[in-house]
């Protein structure tokens, strides 16, 4: 089935991939009508979307290193758009994102606003660059382009450090999709999810990453549209709602005036369960200072333009030319899912606390909300608590707490939607985290299987050998993962952020410089990435330990400081040793020109 | 000058030009948040909260694309576009 035709066949193979999915939405619909458990459907969606994506990775499968590193380079533009739009959009944007915007408001729209402007660094700073270069992977421009091991493993290490403190969030979201979806213990689900990941990609690698990513984006994007737009329109508040809810963005303001923020007694607050957050900040308003809002913003951009897992789905464009577009299409893609989060958190937040809508809970007395389904359900699920404060007996804005995650989950529910949708928002959230997960393990398990093993320790070693090691890293990889997912550590929000900015520290300039600064040495980079990652670390314990930062960098935005460091160090230590031979200018000169040969060529 | 170096030069000012724009619509129009939040913007949301949700995220996407035309031309211009066999 994936010979050359393949290529040629994508949009009937993906069409006819999207109808079935649907059908599959409507004959669980139809399901349901006769009585199908709510808990029978949920497993239904989650394994079979899982079944279907093990199925794509199997028949992906390939002894080719070519084809197991960058697939082959002949995926197009627009597929590799929604491979990148899956492998990016994490378990995080899918199920925290709206949660995020539903209690910070403005000073959480930052990232936003980062995660997609971003995009322009990649595009214009590196992508094509990168693709021209021909390598296999992130160290390996860096190693190649600087010389040497040294630079090389300096690369392999910050990849390593910031994708795995990104993929343990990404295997802890599976996990708790999977746990609640299956019905079994976290400590079980954890593995349950890993197993689904490796199923994806050990494989075919990238090969099987790319068309597996482009399953999981249809199901991700249609599992999160669907209640978007079924919400807003079952509420009356438009049919088209990112155009409509201006309203409706206006009425929560008014609400917020008239319900007034009442803070609550610290006392008050520790009966309160762990994870839970009650509304204290208005919906729309500006509630940050413009450094607060533009650093993380800033801190998020160099971020995406540092991230491994990202920049090597470039590497598998036809050409230069396509990677460019590709860049395009991928942030069109996230653009969808992105501006539809707050339009959710808007109809979620109206849906509960405006009076005059039945669904809205503020102002009922409590033993009438306690009464409530769907209350006991989430209650039960520890990711909604009211509590009487003032004794009064009704519910007040300040007395309702809720998780971050339950908007995305609990919202089709409280809206009164059928529970085939929630199955389906299961999947979704499962796809994205799947999605993430396999891009980021595959990055790691890569530069160690290509850079150092195949580069620095065996550079004789034959294809089938090469393959076998980049697969039991992947397992290895994926163990250790999954591992420390178990055990908790940060929430799944903040490791993510952790890892664009450790990324940032240590990758950006050498990367960014590597092309547009001829006069960057092996010195100047080796420094750069050592420094700037070296300092990140050292800020974020300082930070962490109780100590005050500068320049309001906190440990979100930390990477900034890390990122400084390293440019300063690149830039001084460059100048102050030799410059680099004739041979890795004309290098790079020629990565500059679209046309022709890789740099890399037949080298690999 | 040679052909290359001219490509380059061509480049880097469109990269100038994008670097610019993303700037602003990612960093610069946000040092007026408040003030822009005042007023009422496209579909009736305020500007801040617009740009926020749509406003910056879809401005850059159309950029991306126009910068790659434009980067496109300025290869076909000194004839280091790629084959077309993609």
């Amino acid at each position: 089935m994936i010979k050359g035709k393949f290529i040629d066949n994508l949009p009937k193979v993906y069409g006819i991939y999207t109808g079935g999915f649907i059908g599959f939405i409507i004959l669980m619909a139809i399901g349901e009508q006769m009585g199908m458990s709510a808990k029978a459907i949920g497993v239904a969606f989650v394994a079979f979307t899982i079944f279907i994506y093990a199925l794509i990775g199997y028949l992906s499968r390939t002894a080719q290193a070519d084809a197991y590193y960058v697939a082959g380079r002949q995926v197009p533009t627009v597929f590799n758009g929604m491979a990148t739009a899956a492998d990016w959009m994490s378990g995080a944007s899918f199920v925290a994102m709206a949660g995020g915007i539903y209690f910070k408001g403005y000073g959480y729209m930052a990232l936003l606003v980062g995660w997609t402007g971003g995009y322009i660094l990649v595009a214009t700073l590196l992508a094509p660059y990168l693709r021209k270069f021909g390598c296999y992977t992130v160290p390996d421009f860096i190693g190649t382009r600087y010389g040497g091991n040294l630079a090389r493993l300096c690369a392999v290490i910050v990849l390593t450090v910031a994708s795995f403190t990104y993929v343990t969030a990404q295997i802890n979201a599976t996990g708790t999709i999977a746990s609640v979806a299956l019905d079994i213990d976290f400590k079980y689900a954890v593995y349950v999810g890993l197993i689904s990941i490796l199923l994806c990609s050990m494989l075919g690698g990238m090969r099987a990453v790319t068309w597996t990513q482009v399953a999981q984006y249809i199901v991700l994007i249609i599992a999160y549209l669907l209640p978007v737009f079924w919400i807003s329109n079952k509420m009356g508040a438009g049919f088209f709602p990112h155009f409509m809810l201006a309203d409706e963005v206006a009425r929560i303001g008014e609400l917020e005036q008239q319900f007034g923020f009442v803070k609550n007694s610290a006392a008050d607050l520790a009966t309160v369960p762990k994870g839970l957050a009650g509304i204290t900040k208005a919906h729309s308003a500006v509630n940050a200072t413009p450094w607060a809002f533009i650093s993380l913003a800033l801190a998020m951009m160099m971020g995406t333009a540092s991230l491994p897992h990202v920049m090597m789905r470039y590497f598998t464009t036809p050409s230069v030319k396509a990677a460019r577009k590709s860049v395009g299409w991928s942030l069109f893609f996230i653009f969808l899912l992105y501006s539809s989060a707050p339009m959710l958190a808007t109809l979620s937040k109206l849906t509960l606390i405006d009076p005059n809508l039945s669904t809205g809970i503020i102002g009922k007395s409590f033993a009438e909300v306690q009464s409530i389904d769907w209350y006991q359900n989430w209650n039960q699920a520890n990711l909604m608590f009211i509590s009487d404060f003032n004794g009064n007996g009704t519910l007040e804005l300040n007395e309702f707490f809720m998780g971050g995650k339950a908007v995305v989950l609990a919202t089709p529910e409280i809206a009164g939607l059928p529970y085939v949708i929630s199955g389906l928002v299961a999947a979704g959230g499962m796809a994205a985290a799947m999605s993430t997960a396999d891009g980021l393990i595959l990055a790691i398990a890569n530069a160690i299987s290509h850079d150092v093993y195949y580069k620095m320790i065996d550079p004789k070693a034959e294809t089938a050998k090469r393959l076998l090691v980049a697969r039991i890293l992947l397992v290895v990889i994926g163990f250790a993962g999954a591992t420390i997912a178990a055990m908790e550590i940060q929430g799944i929000l903040g490791s993510v952020i952790w890892a664009f900015d450790f990324a940032m520290s240590g990758l950006f300039f050498p990367l960014v410089l590597g092309v547009w600064w001829k006069r960057a040495n092996r010195q100047g980079a080796i420094a750069g990435m050592v420094l700037g990652l070296g300092s990140a670390i050292w800020y974020l314990v300082w930070v962490r330990t109780g100590g005050s930062g500068f320049l309001g960098l906190s440990q979100l935005t930390f990477g900034i400081f890390g990122a400084g460091v390293s440019f300063v160090a690149m830039v001084v230590v460059s100048l102050m040793t030799q410059e680099p031979d004739k041979a890795t200018q004309k290098m790079v000169d020629e990565v500059r020109i679209p046309s022709g040969k890789t740099i890399l060529g037949r080298q690999h | 000058m040679s052909n290359a170096t001219k490509h380059w030069e061509k480049s880097r000012s469109l990269l100038f030009i994008t670097l610019i724009i993303w700037a602003i619509f990612s960093m610069g129009i946000f040092l007026f948040g408040a003030e822009m939040n005042e007023v009422t913007g496209p579909f009736g949301y305020p500007w801040t909260y617009w740009f926020t949700c749509q406003g910056s995220l879809g401005i850059f996407v159309i950029l991306i694309f126009w910068f790659a035309n434009r980067q496109e031309k300025i290869d076909e211009e000194f004839g280091f576009n790629e084959r077309e066999d993609d």
